[in-house]
């Protein structure tokens, strides 16, 4: 399923830079389709998480739409956006992301029970701590686990509802050079089974991963 | 696959006990101090009822000494014993008089000292063929006229129906024991004319009477009397104040005017006392809720990020909300019955005023009612976290210390 973006633009109200108004994204037109691995790169500020929280859902743009399929998500209302984005889209945020009255496991199975719908895949879930190298703290709580251990963690819970759309926010932040690689691949082969993947990193490490490769500065995207 | 929003609550509960425990509390002395405050204000409510039932009469006649010394008042409300007489012809006068609707004569006796009772207690005789305050009491407990020599005792006496007590060396048996009316007739014994006319001419024999020259047969202590339909208690009272000498007539209904004062002025206290324990708890519990959201907001825009809607956050810390309110208004209310119920007649000595607990049914439904009223209470400080918590910006927090 291939989400696309259409003359979307976000503006903020900013009372203390003289103007009023800052553009964190400008208009733009945006593809990202499935079975790729997409990495958007630029500087801290530049408009990349705020573009990559509009795509998913999380915050509405000013201007222009966001279409996943045939679903205009804006013209949804909360619930049912929520519901959209519960069951069609993976998401790795920044940081520390775990829910810490929860342990590993059911941290990771969280999507899936959200709803309380369907079956939730614990060998699955199971398969995707194995492959993160955390398989043995399934039972621990997430006190007792380093930055990198909670941000592994993130990924399997990102990945374990099978997404159509997984977005990366900065996931190799806090991860060594092996775990790096891990995740790297892992969101590659994520993407190879038909999965439209976008990284947001500043890393040139996600690069050599890349079926393509935006840029955003200023508010701006643009290709490489 | 079970929905996990409403164990992610108690989750969340159970990982802060701390907090957990103090909210719990607060909810616990919302619901005390409701429960507590309305057994207690209800109770005092029942004793002053029951006392107004118990006293039956409009107009009380008694000898002018014992209006004026206090002592009617101290027997009557305060439990105290006492006796004071008159002579017996002032009941045919006053039955004579105009506006008289029912009218009957008691007879008072202290007794020296008996089995039942470390202290002496208050002997009341009335007549069974005209007595309507006493008798219909009486019926409740004891469907028989009682014979002489039969006495039935106040609820609070240490004697049980079957016992034999003796007053001045009289032997007297127990008939019935009456109801629990929460008031000073309580412990009191009641016994009808024969009986009582026989006690004191036991007590004058002894020379324990400090009337000692009174003919029993001769002697009442007071006269109850209902005003007739069509005559105010005002005039009647006024009638006999103005034509019969030697004597004093009480409106009942003054009597007890000073306890309806204290009852006021307590309901009044703990009226104040229970709204001041529940804008202080109310005013910590929103400080409370607000700070355990903020504190966990980067795990509620997880939740949004993983698809929750800002109604099933809402949802989630609401559930919150009626957990710790709904535990902890129900240790307030059990902890209210233990400290309360048991208590009950050292919270009337302490008061001293008449004081009835309400019956089981009513204790559970002032219990239900103050549960659903703490629990209202904590549910919505829950909810107006909650409400903020849905409509937060989730992308802003997820980037905040990041």
């Amino acid at each position: 399923m291939v989400l696309k973006a259409e003359g979307v633009s976000k503006q903020f109200l900013r009372e203390t830079k003289g103007t009023n108004i800052f553009m964190a994204v400008k208009e733009t037109d945006f593809e990202l389709p499935e079975g790729m691995l997409t990495v958007l790169t630029g500087r801290s500020g530049s408009g990349k998480s705020t573009f990559l929280n509009i795509l998913s859902g999380l915050l509405e743009p000013t201007a222009g739409k966001v279409l996943i399929g045939d679903k205009e998500l804006y013209q949804l209302d909360d619930t049912e956006r929520s519901r959209l984005r519960n069951r069609l889209f993976g998401f790795i945020p920044q940081g520390q992301s775990a829910i810490h009255s929860l342990n590993v496991l059911e941290n990771v199975l969280l999507p899936l029970t959200l709803y309380g719908e369907g079956e939730a895949d614990q060998e699955y879930a199971y398969e995707l701590l194995e492959l993160m190298g955390i398989a043995e703290l399934a039972g621990s709580m997430p006190s007792e686990l380093s930055g990198g251990e909670l941000r592994r963690m993130a990924i399997a819970r990102a990945l374990v509802g099978k997404p159509e759309v997984v977005f990366a926010d900065e996931p190799t932040g806090d991860l060594d050079d092996e775990n790096t690689e891990i995740v790297l691949k892992l969101l590659k082969q994520t993407a190879e089974r038909g999965t439209a993947v976008l990284l947001v990193t500043h890393e040139n490490d996600a690069l050599a991963y890349a079926d393509a490769i935006y840029r955003m500065s200023g508010g701006v995207l643009e290709k490489v | 696959m079970k929905k996990i929003t409403k164990s992610l609550s108690y989750r969340n509960l159970v990982k802060r006990p701390a907090r957990s425990i103090a909210l719990m509390l607060l909810a616990a002395f919302l619901s005390f101090s409701v429960f507590g405050g309305t057994i207690i204000v209800g109770s005092l409510r029942s004793g002053l009822s029951s006392l107004q039932d118990r006293l039956g009469a409009d107009i009380m006649v008694v000898p002018y000494e014992a209006a004026t010394k206090s002592d009617l008042e101290n027997i009557v409300l305060q439990g105290n014993t006492g006796y004071f007489y008159m002579d017996s012809s002032y009941l045919k006068k006053l039955a004579a008089m105009e506006g008289i609707g029912q009218i009957s004569a008691q007879f008072y006796l202290a007794s020296a000292s008996s089995g039942c009772c470390s202290i002496p207690v208050q002997i009341i005789g009335f007549d069974p063929e005209t007595d309507f305050t006493i008798s219909p009491w009486i019926k409740k407990s004891y469907n028989r006229p009682l014979q002489d020599m039969e006495i039935v005792v106040g609820n609070s006496l240490n004697a049980f129906v079957g016992d034999t007590l003796t007053f001045y060396g009289t032997d007297v048996h127990v008939a019935a024991k009456l109801d629990r009316t929460g008031t000073s007739l309580d412990t009191a014994v009641y016994t009808n004319e024969n009986t009582i006319k026989t006690l004191i001419q036991a007590s004058l024999d002894k020379k324990l009477n400090n009337f000692g020259d009174i003919n029993p047969d001769k002697v009442i202590s007071c006269v109850l009397i209902n005003v007739a339909e069509g005559y105010t208690i005002e005039d009647v009272l006024n009638d006999i104040n103005l034509h019969v000498r030697k004597v004093e007539a009480v409106q009942t209904k003054n009597m007890i005017s000073g306890i309806s004062g204290s009852l006021k002025g307590i309901s009044d206290v703990i009226g104040i006392l229970t709204a001041a324990i529940w804008i202080l708890s109310l005013v910590i519990m929103i400080i409370a809720f607000r700070m355990s959201v903020n504190e966990r907001k980067k795990e509620f825009a997880v939740l949004r990020v993983i698809g929750a809607s800002g109604k099933k956050l809402f949802h989630i810390v609401l559930t919150e909300g009626i957990l710790v309110s709904l535990s902890g208004s129900l240790i307030g209310i059990v902890v209210g019955a233990l400290v309360i119920l048991p208590f009950g007649n050292f919270i009337e000595a302490q008061l001293g005023l008449p004081f009835l607990l309400p019956g089981g049914l009513k204790v559970a439904g002032l219990a239900c009612i103050s549960l659903v009223a703490s629990v209202t209470a904590g549910s919505f400080t829950g909810a107006l976290a909650s409400y903020k918590i849905s409509r937060m910006d989730t992308g802003l927090i997820l980037r905040e210390g990041n």
